[in-house]
């Protein structure tokens, strides 16, 4: 198995902000890892400091063995990035912009004009290549930046939430275009808020939280070590959810997380739990809306990891996704 | 640009298609890139026109605003004031313009384009260059808007062609020196708003204060001082005498020390800023 990107021990502070506190992660070639945390935890700073873009204060990173202090031009020949805002011109066309790329990577003009249209064929922009990029949709923007970042054909990508911003179907088509990479032997290093998508898309993940690795492992891995199987349930009136919870906690010896649906969940440890727990709401007269069984999500696993809930962590991100919860 | 060493710890690999199409250029990077990059700015601002109203209509409204509102309390008549303020006020749009640069760069730091730019195996510095460069054919199409409408009202060229093209010589290489500055002031403070009103607060006094618009005589002798000291002014004088006669040499040397001044000054300024960024 050979590793591309080796990080070990980084740290990186910002004034008396410690936004990385020793962060240690490898990604083997082909495989897409995936870098999963709240906002703030460090996500944008490990991407940006393997970009070259920022020197770290302690610790070490290599890409494909190149040391991304020591030799950043060697690391830039080999990285594409595609950051959280769109870096494409949006005063170029679509052509363009990949032009203005590949020239900069020195590419002869008439390969870069070869290269721009295979990439705007590739993402689907034909239609819109021309077109000054101000006019394209969000999704556009993405692939086309993600486009940009493949010019060069990187050995190694670097995706900061790369889907953030976007519709359910645009997501996809990004999401998809990574797996492909992933599959022509492209590293692919993606940090996502989205549980869903790290657990459809990474082979390795790496969950971190104020600057520190949590945990790390396969998706599949880390399911298992937060356990088994668990129990949810969703009282039909808000009010309820107190009384369901002490149920819970005196049933299991922990106590239930609560979501912003009003959902309660609890690790299931006895293969009974269910039964007895829809026995005891009966008993106690409440209304119940779900009640069920599930493998733990990536959902469980980020909260038993780092006592948060997914969506307290996306809250954070931003006022509109607030409004959208609430 | 040529990392073809295999790191240890890792297997052989393929070549990479990079190094196969990487022959394709050669020159100096800074100067190619910077050049790429300029060609960016120039296209952008064909592609969005509006870029152009600061360095176009902005200048044409001052010089009728002056000559026709002011024109006759100071000179007498307009058309006397026109052959003073002309030569001036393409001064004063370069100055404006250079500060343009300034607020553009902080916009463009603000896009993550400048993020791409830096994660790109291409000199550092060369993204300011390439800014810079295409600016600078901004200035001229400013200079040479200026004075065709100049033309137009009546100005009266007394020199020769070729002094004119020194004017626009010397009124670009003087946008470019000033430049820097407002690239430093961009890096330092990196709100495109801030750098637009610490720019607005450099610049008024810098072409107000100088004898651009009228003679420094009517003038108190603090303020005198400070016009005769202002490389503005320097500029001006120079750019009048090139274009209606006068003595030339005096100011243009002035002129010409000035700008070499505040490059060496605030260009390494600007690229040390810039650079910390990483």
């Amino acid at each position: 198995m050979d590793t591309v990107i080796h990080v070990e021990g980084l740290e990186k502070s910002f004034g008396t902000t410690k936004a990385l506190a020793g962060v240690d992660l490898t990604a083997r070639r082909g495989t897409v890892l995936g870098l999963l945390g709240p906002n703030g935890s460090g996500k944008t700073t490990t991407v940006r400091v393997l970009a070259t873009l920022l020197r770290p204060d302690a610790g070490r990173a290599t890409i494909l063995g190149h040391d991304v202090v020591a030799e950043p031009a060697a690391v830039r020949a080999r990285i594409g990035l595609t950051g959280q805002y769109a870096a494409v011109d949006e005063a170029l066309s679509g052509t363009d912009n990949l032009m203005l790329i590949a020239r900069l990577l020195d590419m002869p003009r008439k390969a870069a004009r070869v290269r721009a249209a295979e990439l705007i064929e590739r993402f689907g922009l034909s239609d819109a290549a021309k077109r000054r990029v101000r006019t394209y949709s969000g999704g556009m923007r993405r692939r086309l930046d993600l486009a940009a970042s493949l010019i060069g054909r990187p050995d190694v990508l670097f995706l900061d939430e790369p889907t953030t911003g976007l519709d359910p179907r645009h997501r996809n088509e990004v999401l998809d275009q990574v797996r492909a990479l992933a599959a022509d032997g492209v590293t692919v290093l993606l940090t996502t808020q989205y549980l869903e998508e790290a657990d459809q898309l990474a082979d390795d993940l790496v969950v971190i939280d104020t600057g520190r690795v949590i945990a790390s492992g396969t998706p599949a891995s880390l399911k298992a070590d937060v356990g088994g199987q668990r129990l949810h349930v969703r009282p039909l009136h808000r009010t309820d959810i107190p009384t369901v919870s002490t149920i819970l906690a005196g049933l299991t010896d922990e106590t239930p997380v609560v979501d912003a649906s009003g959902e309660l969940t609890v690790a299931a440890h006895e293969p009974g739990l269910l039964h007895v727990a829809g026995g005891r709401f009966d008993e106690a007269g409440l209304v119940i809306a779900e009640l069920g069984l599930r493998l733990p999500s990536l959902d469980d696993v980020f909260m038993t990891l780092t006592g948060r809930t997914a969506e307290d962590a996306e809250k954070q991100a931003t006022t509109t996704d607030e409004e959208v919860a609430a | 640009m040529t990392t073809t060493a295999v790191a240890p710890g890792t297997k052989p690999r393929p070549p990479m298609p990079i190094p196969d199409i990487e022959r394709g250029r050669h020159g100096p990077s800074t100067i190619r890139h910077g050049l790429t990059l300029a060609w960016r700015g120039v296209v952008k601002t064909i592609h969005s026109p509006e870029a152009l109203i600061d360095v176009t209509l902005q200048p044409v409204i001052f010089l009728l605003l002056f000559v026709y509102v002011f024109g006759g309390a100071i000179a007498g008549n307009t058309t006397e004031y026109l052959q003073f303020a002309l030569p001036g006020v393409l001064v004063q749009t370069v100055v404006f313009a250079s500060a343009g640069t300034g607020v553009g760069l902080a916009e463009d730091l603000h896009t993550g384009i400048f993020d791409r730019f830096r994660s790109l195996p291409i000199s550092r510095s060369a993204p300011l260059v390439g800014a810079i460069m295409a600016d600078l054919v901004r200035y001229l199409t400013s200079g040479v808007i200026m004075l065709i409408l100049g033309a137009i009202l009546g100005f009266r060229m007394h020199t020769n062609p070729l002094a004119v093209v020194g004017a626009l010589g010397l009124v670009m290489v003087f946008a470019f020196a000033l430049c820097w500055v407002f690239t430093a002031l961009a890096m330092l403070v990196r709100q495109p708003r801030s750098v637009q009103g610490i720019g607005a607060m450099i610049m008024l006094p810098l072409t107000f204060g100088s004898n651009v618009f009228v003679p420094s005589d009517s003038m108190p002798g603090w303020l005198q001082a400070f016009v005769n000291i202002n490389p503005v002014s320097k500029v001006a004088d120079a750019v009048r005498g090139m274009l209606t006669g006068g003595p030339v040499a005096g100011p243009a040397t002035t002129a010409l020390i000035a700008a070499a001044v505040i490059t060496a000054v605030f260009a390494p300024i600007a690229v040390t800023l810039y650079r910390k960024r990483a």
